[in-house]
């Protein structure tokens, strides 16, 4: 204790019970008549605290705020085992119970979480699972070579892999010069662009994603099921457009954003596996302190997931339209491929821990 | 006198990294309805208003513009509405704390910013899908037979009435984020009843200590309880009056003096039973109940 507190006296100069006081009178008493001041200032404080946050407290109360704490807690502790007043343990553990709150809540300025996040909590939550994502990864990867392969051999087989609604007309009835109009749709200005990027946003891409990551609580199996399922319409729409002749074209139009928007299917993918083997196989924990232990981590995935949905949105919306050649779509794919590797394996590498 | 909002809710003990347990009132379901409820609504509100502006602008060519616009600014709203909030405030919505709830770590250490993320993140599964399913079913079921709809919705059932099922109120999201949401403790410290100021004003009545071993902790607090509520007017004098009656004659208090000031009378009996109670404590008794 360095510095002395404004009262001039410390909160933690008598512990224990107090000495027996004259009249007969039980010890307790005397007990709580020499901390009480303490306690009142505690409460005091932490009054202001709950309502108007842990910046209304001045520099010396800030200060002072721990050591109460502390005092009141050995009190409550000394309490229990000394006093039968049950009005005054009930009121202790009540304001150990608030002050506990007032003090460990994490509350941080929201900027501060967010840059905190970007920089070192998403990527270094991916790397910590880099073999399920690199799992999820393989799922989706199998799933595309499985549509591809199984619409080749079989154009028909196009509408029980690809739902009417998200072929949108692009089948096997469409002719060529339809399917290329799609690839090169002018978009109609920059506001129509807007609410493409808009709309994008609510597409079934997003919801699977965050419904893989979701339902990994139920054992992973669902998960698995949509990965490869998003895998085979993907596949599929490929080998369509390769029939036709337009197989690079249809690559140059897909991953500009799609780098982007798989990337987040399969972090969400990868997440939703740990969810499942995280149940399946607690390891050293209850099945439940395990879940929580591993939520936290994947959570954080999911939603870097969720960002990078975001971005590939604005891809969607807006570089899809203005941009039509296929070299420049080809290298900005490229481009995106190198810049979010780099990022997933570098950034933030000094804040790594290991899992626990 | 409970200094605790509500006796008959379930208590969970939390370990502060003080090294004390301290017990927090779980949340009832009512609460968390309430506290979510009140979210809720401020989210639909929002949206309109939002939607609303954005029509305003129609008639000046801007309506288009605002309506994405609108639509962007609404799904961000409501996707990071409580994150945002139960991270900025330490584990509180606007709702949370007017329901008087909040969210903390199960175990005890300080809420992380991941915890929060985690808890969030479900709630599309846990409620708005089922609410999807509960009243729109074919949007998410597509064309699928009539026993994979119902199907459909009976799971997500599921997921939405975990928090029925637990004793700790624990939702899907809780679950995975090792969190829980408990009522704000509710701290009153009323006067001591035996302390020196009171027991000078009261005459001596001179308890042996034969006479103080009868009694055990459990009496001495429900004597506590009746006096706090009749210095609040919440217990009548006759009540008080009979209990000191079974006092004189459990410690066969002597004939001569019997007529004695009620009031004045337990205050002593009070003061010097939880004296000798504590003084037992001290060496290691604790007399839970009377004797005989």
């Amino acid at each position: 204790m360095s510095v002395p507190a404004p009262t001039g006296e410390s909160p933690l100069a008598r512990t224990g019970p107090a000495p027996a006081a004259a009249g007969g009178e039980p010890r307790s008493a005397a007990f709580r008549r020499e901390r009480e001041r303490t306690w009142r200032e505690l409460e005091a404080l932490v009054d202001r605290v709950e309502r108007q946050g842990l910046k209304s407290l001045s520099g010396p109360e800030l200060h002072r705020l721990p050591s109460l704490y502390r005092a009141t807690v050995s009190a409550l502790a000394v309490a229990r085992g000394t006093s039968l007043d049950k009005n005054l343990l009930d009121y202790l553990t009540a304001l150990v119970g608030r002050s506990y709150i007032a003090i460990y809540a994490s509350r941080r300025p929201l900027i501060h979480s967010l840059a905190e996040f970007v920089s070192w909590r998403f990527p270094s939550a991916v790397r910590r699972n880099a073999l399920l994502v690199l799992l999820s990864f393989a799922l989706l990867f199998t799933g595309v070579l499985s549509g591809w392969c199984v619409t080749m051999s079989d154009p028909e087989r196009y509408t029980a892999l690809v739902p009417a609604e998200m072929a949108e007309g692009r089948d096997p009835s469409a002719s060529t010069e339809e399917l290329r109009k799609v690839l090169y749709d002018d978009g109609g200005g920059w506001v129509t662009e807007l609410n493409l990027f808009a709309t994008f946003l609510f597409t079934h891409n997003s919801k699977i994603a965050i419904i893989s990551f979701a339902l990994g609580f139920a054992a992973a199996l669902p998960t698995v099921c949509l990965i490869f399922y998003n895998g085979l319409s993907l596949g599929a729409m490929a080998a369509l457009y390769q029939q036709h002749g337009l197989g690079l074209e249809f690559w140059a139009w897909v991953l500009p954003h799609g780098v982007t928007e798989l990337g987040a299917i399969v972090l969400c993918g990868a997440g939703g596996l740990a969810l499942g083997l995280a149940l399946v196989f607690p390891g050293r924990h209850t099945r439940l302190e395990n879940l929580a232990a591993r939520g936290r981590d994947v959570s954080t995935i999911a939603i870097g997931a969720v960002g990078m949905l975001f971005i590939a949105a604005l891809f969607e919306g807006f570089f899809r339209q203005i941009v039509h050649s296929v070299p420049i779509r080809l290298s900005v794919a490229a481009a995106m491929l190198t810049l979010w590797t780099a990022y997933f394996t570098l950034a933030g590498r000094r804040w790594d821990v290991r899992a626990p | 006198m409970s200094a605790l909002p509500d006796p008959s809710a379930r208590v969970r003990w939390i370990a502060t990294p003080e090294g004390i347990s301290v017990p927090f009132q779980v949340a009832s379901a009512g609460d968390r309805i309430a506290a979510f409820g009140i979210d809720f609504l401020l989210l639909v509100v929002f949206s309109v208003i939002v939607l609303v502006v954005a029509l305003v602008a129609f008639p000046f060519g801007a309506g288009e513009f605002a309506l994405s616009m609108a639509l962007l600014f609404g799904f961000v709203v409501r996707n990071f509405y409580f994150t945002a909030l139960e991270l900025k405030w330490g584990g509180a919505t606007i709702g949370k704390k007017i329901a008087r709830t909040r969210v903390i770590a199960r175990d005890g250490g300080p809420l992380p910013a991941g915890a929060v993320f985690a808890r969030n993140l479900t709630r599309d599964i846990e409620l708005f899908l089922p609410l999807t399913a509960l009243f729109y079913p074919r949007l998410l079921v597509g064309n699928g037979p009539g026993w994979g709809a119902l199907l459909a919705v009976v799971w997500l059932f599921v997921f939405a009435l975990v928090p029925l099922l637990n004793r700790d109120r624990l939702r899907i999201g809780d679950l995975i984020a090792g969190t829980m949401v408990v009522r704000n403790p509710v701290a009153l410290l009323l006067p001591d009843l035996a302390d020196e100021s009171t027991r000078a004003a009261l005459p001596e009545y001179g308890f042996t200590r034969e006479q103080l071993d009868l009694y055990g902790i459990k009496e001495l607090q429900v004597l506590e309880d009746l006096l706090r509520r009749f210095d609040q007017g919440t217990v009548r004098l006759d009540t008080l009056e009979l209990v000191c009656d079974k006092i004189k004659r459990k410690i066969l208090w002597p004939a001569p003096r019997w007529n004695v000031d009620t009031m004045s009378f337990l205050r002593a009996f009070y003061g010097a039973q939880r004296g000798r109670l504590e003084q037992k404590l001290l060496f290691g008794t604790r007399q839970e109940e009377k004797k005989r």
